[in-house]
């Protein structure tokens, strides 16, 4: 790594963490959210149904879920082609910094984000409704680096197909509430079965979401979801890759 | 740069554009907005790859070896903005991280204006302010050639004036600078050549003194008088090319050696010219004659 791409990596950031409101929605709202759902006293309770597991330990991994889809969908894009249209790709591109390294830069501040939200959930969880570490941590792991990468890849490919900051925004949404719902932010994916289960688990969040359950009970994720996310993922950089203008 | 040639679609941007710019001058690129000078300048920094023709910067291709470029050239881009919330002190100093031998960033911002800036974020700035720290980081690589498109729009006229002197310091300095501008003003006070651009060509490639000598208008002639005069006759004079009276005032535009013959027509035809002044025409004589709508005639002759 050359010592420009430093310097723009730690310029956004900075710049990152004066975005009070993608602070919020990635940081913390998803705690908020986890929270809130606490405080509902039948979801606190161990039901035969889930497999002796609460509605709350289930939406831990769908909080998870949820902090990579506001920071991939709603931050990260608008932030892309925004400095696509305001011409910042375009000067970086007359000076020895590579312009691929602000996108770079997005992509870490965003993980690094994700990855904090992540652990106050989890400790969040842990700490106020007892609900259990992951079991398998090895198989969390897996899961979790899929699912995130799997969700910049949509983030890259919204921005990448945008023609412009507006479209961007229309696309992001028309993503956002398909990814919220196969994510299980509004009933978790456990609670569902049949076809509907079936269809679900072929969407990166869906096949997402089932990983990261199997692994928080103990078991290492079924392969076929995780050749699910690997699949998304790779699909997904190709357009990004493919459809990219930086102008 | 030779016959550069870019195309979007079916409209042709730059059509067989060539020149060259010598070390160490302000060479400018004046023309109506829509003429190719952005594509051009683009072309020149390697943001564009024109569909046929030869860059060469320093003995570097842009189009294929834009690393290279980016050390020799600096770039002030017209409408390219900076990230919303970065402030003045941050931009410059990422700006410094991208080249080995920076321009000391403090004494800089403070010439341009920008010293008790630096806190403040880009988003907030004024758009001279906003100019003026884009004119910054081009500079601050100590780039042996800097291009600028449309610096001072937006500034006012001290503001003007103080980016003027620092670009003639720049030059002094032996730096190569090419100016792309739509005002008459800026090109004339700054610029040691000047290439007028229209419709993708080159109309005319000139210092400015030589471009206003070959306009219709290289001098204009006034005077007052209280009795009639012949305009017709004035109008057939050697090289006088208009000849109009308004309330009293009657102005006589042509070239060189006209006030001349104009006084002694006057006398012959007894009338005494009160307020007599005789004033160099200016660049947008010049420019105007050279990028109306037939301007073939005219730019085939200034161009020789």
């Amino acid at each position: 790594m050359t010592s420009p791409t430093v310097a723009v990596i730690r310029t956004e950031s900075r710049l990152f963490a004066r975005e009070r409101l993608s602070l919020f929605w990635v940081v913390l709202f998803p705690s908020l959210l986890l929270g809130v759902l606490g405080l509902i006293p039948s979801f606190r309770e161990d039901s035969a149904d889930l497999g002796g597991r609460s509605m709350i330990d289930l939406y831990v991994p769908v909080t998870v879920l949820l902090s990579m889809i506001m920071a991939a969908i709603m931050t990260m894009p608008p932030t892309l082609t925004g400095y696509r249209e305001s011409g910042v790709l375009r000067r970086l591109g007359t000076t020895p910094a590579r312009p691929a390294s602000i996108l770079l830069g997005q992509v870490l501040v965003h993980a690094v984000a994700v990855a904090a939200s992540s652990v106050i959930v989890t400790a969040l969880g842990r700490l106020v409704f007892a609900t259990p570490l992951p079991e398998s941590l090895v198989g969390y792991v897996v899961a979790y680096v899929l699912a995130l990468a799997v969700s910049l890849g949509i983030g890259s490919a919204i921005t990448a197909v945008s023609p412009n900051a507006k479209a961007g925004q229309v696309i992001g949404m028309v993503v956002f509430f398909p990814s919220m719902f196969t994510a299980g932010v509004y009933v978790p994916v456990e609670v569902l079965s049949g076809t509907a289960r079936d269809i679900i688990s072929f969407t990166p969040y869906g096949a997402a979401s089932n990983a990261l359950n199997d692994a928080a009970s103990g078991a290492f994720p079924q392969l076929v979801d995780l050749a699910v996310m690997g699949g998304w993922a790779v699909v997904l950089y190709l357009i990004a890759v493919r459809a990219f203008r930086w102008e | 740069m030779n016959g550069l040639r870019k195309t979007y679609g079916d409209k042709v941007a730059v059509d067989e554009i060539t020149l060259s710019v010598h070390e160490g001058e302000i060479f400018g690129i004046l023309g109506p907005n829509g003429a190719g000078k952005s594509t051009t300048v683009e072309s020149i920094a390697g943001l564009r790859v024109g569909d046929r023709g030869r860059i060469r910067v320093h003995g570097i291709d842009p189009w294929t070896d834009r690393a290279a470029l980016t050390e020799v050239l600096g770039v002030q881009l017209q409408e390219a903005k900076l990230q919303a919330k970065i402030t003045v002190q941050e931009a410059l100093e990422l700006w410094s991280a991208f080249y080995a031998d920076p321009e000391p960033w403090a004494p800089l911002a403070e010439r341009l204006g920008l010293g008790t800036h630096l806190r403040q974020r880009f988003e907030n700035l004024s758009g001279g302010q906003q100019q003026r720290l884009s004119v910054a980081l081009a500079l601050i690589g100590r780039p042996r050639v800097v291009v600028l498109d449309e610096l001072t729009t937006g500034l006012d006229p001290r503001a003007r004036r103080e980016v003027w002197d620092l670009v003639r310091d720049v030059r002094d300095r032996g730096v190569t600078v090419l100016l792309v501008t739509h005002s008459m003003e800026e090109a004339q006070a700054l610029c040691d050549r000047i290439a007028i651009v229209d419709a993708g060509r080159i109309r005319a490639l000139d210092t400015p003194a030589g471009l206003i000598d070959a306009a219709s208008a290289a001098t204009i002639t006034t005077f007052e008088t209280s009795v009639a005069v012949d305009l017709t006759s004035l109008r057939e004079l050697d090289g006088v090319t208009a000849a109009h009276s308004e309330n009293g005032t009657v102005t006589v535009e042509g070239g060189e050696g006209v006030a001349l013959a104009l006084i002694e027509a006057l006398r012959t035809q007894g009338v005494t010219p009160l307020r007599l002044r005789v004033a160099a025409g200016s660049l947008d004589a010049a420019y105007l004659d050279l990028t109306d709508t037939s301007p073939d005639t005219h730019a085939m002759e200034a161009l020789r």
